[in-house]
């Protein structure tokens, strides 16, 4: 036995590891974040929002989630039932992967890819064509709506988020994620978002979009397109892309805690790492949950009119900028 | 080409069947759709994004108002009113009891007079907000209509105390009201409106000035006066484009020339002027029943020779008062007997609604869509 | 549009973005205004009008004042009241005079289905006898169950309070 457990090369089992636990994570934090989306929206509408299962309404979430798996899954007639199918795994099947070169701590990651960044940029731009085999296979008009504003929200988008990302290699000059969070130091004013507080903002910005939250749910508008591309789908192929949202809602967090705010780092002991950064990746949530009841929804013109008037040209600058403080 | 093969009804059908071959795409909006607000339904053209055309299809909501009103006996009818128009119902309710009133030359007295304005701006109010919420609910934002409830909650509160029920009122009577208002509604409406000032602030921060949504209203649906007039257009999406047109200054009814209050007028002619006008109104119908209480007279609330059995002479009659979507008109012609011989319910909603097939015409359909919004549209008002 | 306004119109408008979500952030901290509906109900069921009840009789507090004219079914909008009764033939003593006949009461039917609120039964109801009550939370989950008998509901009201 022994033998066997030696043939396997130690990384594989460290991967191993890492994936079931971010699986488990992945299921946990969905649960979590939607009762705390709700919760949020309560509070902001002085509603007392999910209160009735378990105490303060805890186990809404879970219950939903059951009532999700119980119901039947309807494929509309002459629509196509694979990409109609396959459009939620593929939803759903990179976002473990994202975690992957994820540091949650100091030395407390699965797989630390010294080219993690391309790794989880690449794998997050699956998710335009699993909204865009949505919205073909759905064979409803107003999901191909949401196919096509998805596609191009996310080529607008990306660009910018690209270019905020390139600025912040540059002065870190690593692809490793981890090393970007070694660069920065443990306390506010060390981190880079006052070195590039234009690239934070921008990233920001670019985050909301790529996740397709409020102000940016363009895909899904509701008053629009009814619910855009996740119109036809019902029981578990809807669990699926919701449960895909708020790990993409994490996931850009924790892009934008380890670019821009510290990682793992804050005052205090080192052990203290993984609760920064998860108080880090919260906050950000919640900030994008307040934005998502705050305001009212963009005009998919203006949309694509401020990805490429303003965030571009300015990520430029941005990237200009980075580039002369590095050299000086 | 026929029409057997195309899919679709008949409406469809008509769009399908003048359509070239350029690859447009024809969409049902509705009549399930979440910013038709009810059971309107929209037939849209669409090149991309943008609509090339648009056609309301009504009907879905028809229940035969009119008819209903030749059946009925005078006191029969005054239920119906309050079904016409869900939102702003006491209107409803004054423009037929009004027209009755007008035919019959029954007198009303004072108080009776200042405690309908009282109702009827709290009524309007109360419309107004749910307008309010239910747009930017169309524009995306969820949580105002939130706030708009909780204030309309106290001003329904108020109406349910003196008239017992919260939506679909039948308070007017054939000479007056049905019940007094006693002194907890008179300081809990001296209440409502302090609350109102306080609140209109706070909407102004979270919505009016809120850039994504003047970007989302200002030069949207730009509407021209001569457009407005040509389809009828009353009410504020009239005074949105300019109009100083008010029935309650224009044709003066009840007491409101003893009462001090503007009309808005915006000449923007765009969505965000039509907003702007409700906003204002809101103002100002807290001005008017503020005045209003200072003022009210004591006295009956219903007149003393009110008929119980109305048989008006012969003849017609025309009464219009102001609603929330603007002119409400009932023409009433009376045969002499117990029952009207024709009743014709002129809506607002109706001829703003007909604006929208051309307004819509060119625009993006997330625009049609806050087009929709802003004429304010109550469906059951436009079918009857 | 020079560059220099419209960058400051785009501040501005980040700027009024921020008020709102000053706004929202407030109210996340306020208490909430809702019912707990199952577990709280309202306090001002008092002055609603729910659906039309046979009052207790002035004169007679152990029956109705109801006089049977069908007053309000006439009135009645959409015919929601039925007025039922027998009439009881009494023999008179006096074979010369007519007989003299009463009429006893058996039923009030009222279909709520049918019913809008108006009160028209009420008002023209000649002694009184009809009023709203204050039932709010009434659900059924069938149609015919929503059609009550007045008069046995007083009765039945009546004789519990006695």
């Amino acid at each position: 036995m022994m033998n066997i457990l030696e043939l396997i090369p130690a990384e594989l089992i460290r991967i191993l590891i890492g994936l079931v636990a971010i699986l488990v994570f992945i299921a946990l934090n969905a649960l979590i974040l939607v009762y705390v989306e709700r919760k949020v929206a309560g509070f902001i509408q002085r509603r007392p929002g999910p209160y009735e299962v378990g105490p303060w309404g805890i186990l809404q979430t879970l219950v939903d989630a059951v009532k999700l798996m119980g119901k039947q899954l309807f494929s509309p007639t002459g629509g196509d039932r694979l990409l109609f199918w396959a459009a939620p795994l593929l939803a759903f099947a990179p976002l473990p992967l994202l975690f992957l070169s994820i540091p949650v701590g100091k030395n407390l990651v699965a797989y630390d890819a010294n080219l993690g960044l391309i790794l989880i940029l690449a794998f997050s731009g699956l998710n335009v064509l699993a909204l865009c085999l949505a919205g073909w296979g759905s064979y409803n008009k107003w999901s191909l709506l949401g196919a096509v504003r998805s596609v191009s929200q996310a080529v607008a988008y990306e660009i910018p988020l690209l270019l905020t990302v390139l600025a912040v290699t540059l002065m870190t000059g690593t692809l490793q994620l981890s090393a970007i969070v070694e660069s920065q130091g443990a306390w506010p004013w060390q981190w880079n978002w006052l070195v590039q507080p234009a690239g934070f903002v921008i990233f920001v910005i670019c985050a909301l979009a790529e996740t397709n939250r409020a102000p940016f749910d363009l895909p899904e508008a509701e008053s629009e397109l009814t619910a855009g591309f996740h119109t036809e789908y019902s029981g578990m192929g809807f669990g699926l892309f919701f449960l895909a949202e708020y790990t993409a809602m994490v996931v850009v967090s924790s892009m934008c805690t380890i670019l821009f705010l510290g990682g793992w780092k804050g005052p205090g002991p080192e052990i203290l790492g993984v609760v920064w950064f998860f108080a880090k990746v919260y906050a950000l949530v919640i900030l994008m949950m307040w934005m998502r009841w705050t305001f009212p929804r963009v005009r998919f013109d203006q949309l694509l009119n401020i990805s490429w008037r303003w965030l571009i040209p300015l990520s430029l600058f941005n990237l200009l900028y980075v580039a002369l403080v590095v050299k000086i | 080409m026929t029409t057997q093969n195309l899919a679709g009804d008949f409406y469809t059908q008509c769009f399908l069947s003048e359509q070239d071959e350029s690859g447009r795409v024809i969409l049902n909006m509705g009549p399930q759709h979440p910013s038709t607000h009810g059971v309107l339904r929209v037939i849209i053209e669409m090149e991309g994004e943008y609509i090339s055309r648009a056609e309301p299809v009504i009907g879905y909501l028809h229940r035969m108002h009119e008819k209903m009103g030749e059946v009925k006996t005078y006191h029969q009818y005054m239920p119906n009113m309050g079904r016409v128009d869900y939102l702003h119902a006491l209107a409803w309710n004054w423009a037929y009891i009004g027209a009755v009133e007008k035919l019959c030359q029954i007198e009303v007295p004072r108080r009776a007079e200042f405690i309908r304005v009282i109702t009827c701006e709290m009524n309007r109010i109360c419309s107004h907000l749910v307008w309010w919420g239910a747009y930017l609910l169309d524009l995306g934002a969820f949580t105002p209509i939130m706030y708009a409830f909780d204030d309309r909650e106290q001003a329904l509160d108020l109406l349910q105390m003196i008239t017992g029920s919260r939506l679909t009122y039948c308070y007017y009577r054939f000479g007056g009201v049905r019940t007094d208002i006693d002194n907890q509604f008179i300081s809990g409406a001296r209440d409502f409106c302090k609350l109102m000032k306080s609140r209109l602030p706070m909407y102004k921060d979270l919505v009016t000035d809120n850039y994504i949504l003047r970007k989302r209203c200002e030069e949207i649906g730009e509407l021209p006066l001569e457009m407005a007039r040509r389809y009828g257009a009353t009410g504020p999406v009239l005074r949105g484009s300019g109009q100083k047109y008010d029935v309650r200054r224009a044709e003066p009814y009840s007491v409101y020339p003893e009462l001090d209050f503007d009309i808005p007028v915006f000449n923007e002619c765009d969505a965000m002027a039509r907003y702007r006008v409700r906003v204002a109104e809101m103002e100002q119908s807290v001005r008017i029943i503020e005045q209003a209480l200072s003022k009210l007279p004591k006295g009956d609330v219903m007149a003393p020779k009110a008929p119980k059995r109305i048989k008006p002479p012969k003849g017609d009659v025309y009464f219009a008062v102001e609603g929330a979507r603007g002119k409400i008109g009932v023409y009433l012609a009376s045969d002499g007997s117990s029952t009207p011989y024709r009743l014709k319910l002129r809506s607002p909603s109706y001829s703003n609604l007909s604006l929208f097939a051309e307004l819509a015409q060119g625009t993006l359909l997330a625009d049609a869509v806050s087009i929709l919004g802003s004429l304010d549209l109550v469906i059951p008002e436009i079918d009857r | 549009m020079n560059l220099f306004e419209e960058i400051r119109e785009a501040v501005k408008g980040l700027y009024s973005l921020a008020v709102g979500m000053g706004v929202t952030g407030r109210y996340f901290v306020k208490p909430e205004v809702t019912v707990h509906y199952p577990r709280k109900t309202v306090d001002n069921i008092q002055t609603y009008s729910g659906h039309v009840e046979l009052l207790q009789g002035k004169k007679n507090p152990l029956e109705s004042d109801c006089i049977m004219c069908g007053t309000c079914e006439r009135n009645c909008p959409s015919g929601c009241l039925t007025v039922k009764y027998e009439e009881i033939v009494e023999e008179n003593p006096e074979p010369e005079k007519k007989k003299k006949k009463t009429k006893k009461m058996t039923g009030l039917i009222y279909d709520y289905s049918y019913c809008s609120l108006c009160g028209q039964c009420i008002e023209n109801c000649p002694v009184d006898a009809l009023g709203f009550s204050n039932h709010v939370y009434w659900a059924e989950f069938d149609r015919c169950n929503i059609t009550l008998d007045l008069l046995a509901r007083l009765r039945e009201k009546l004789s519990k309070s006695s």
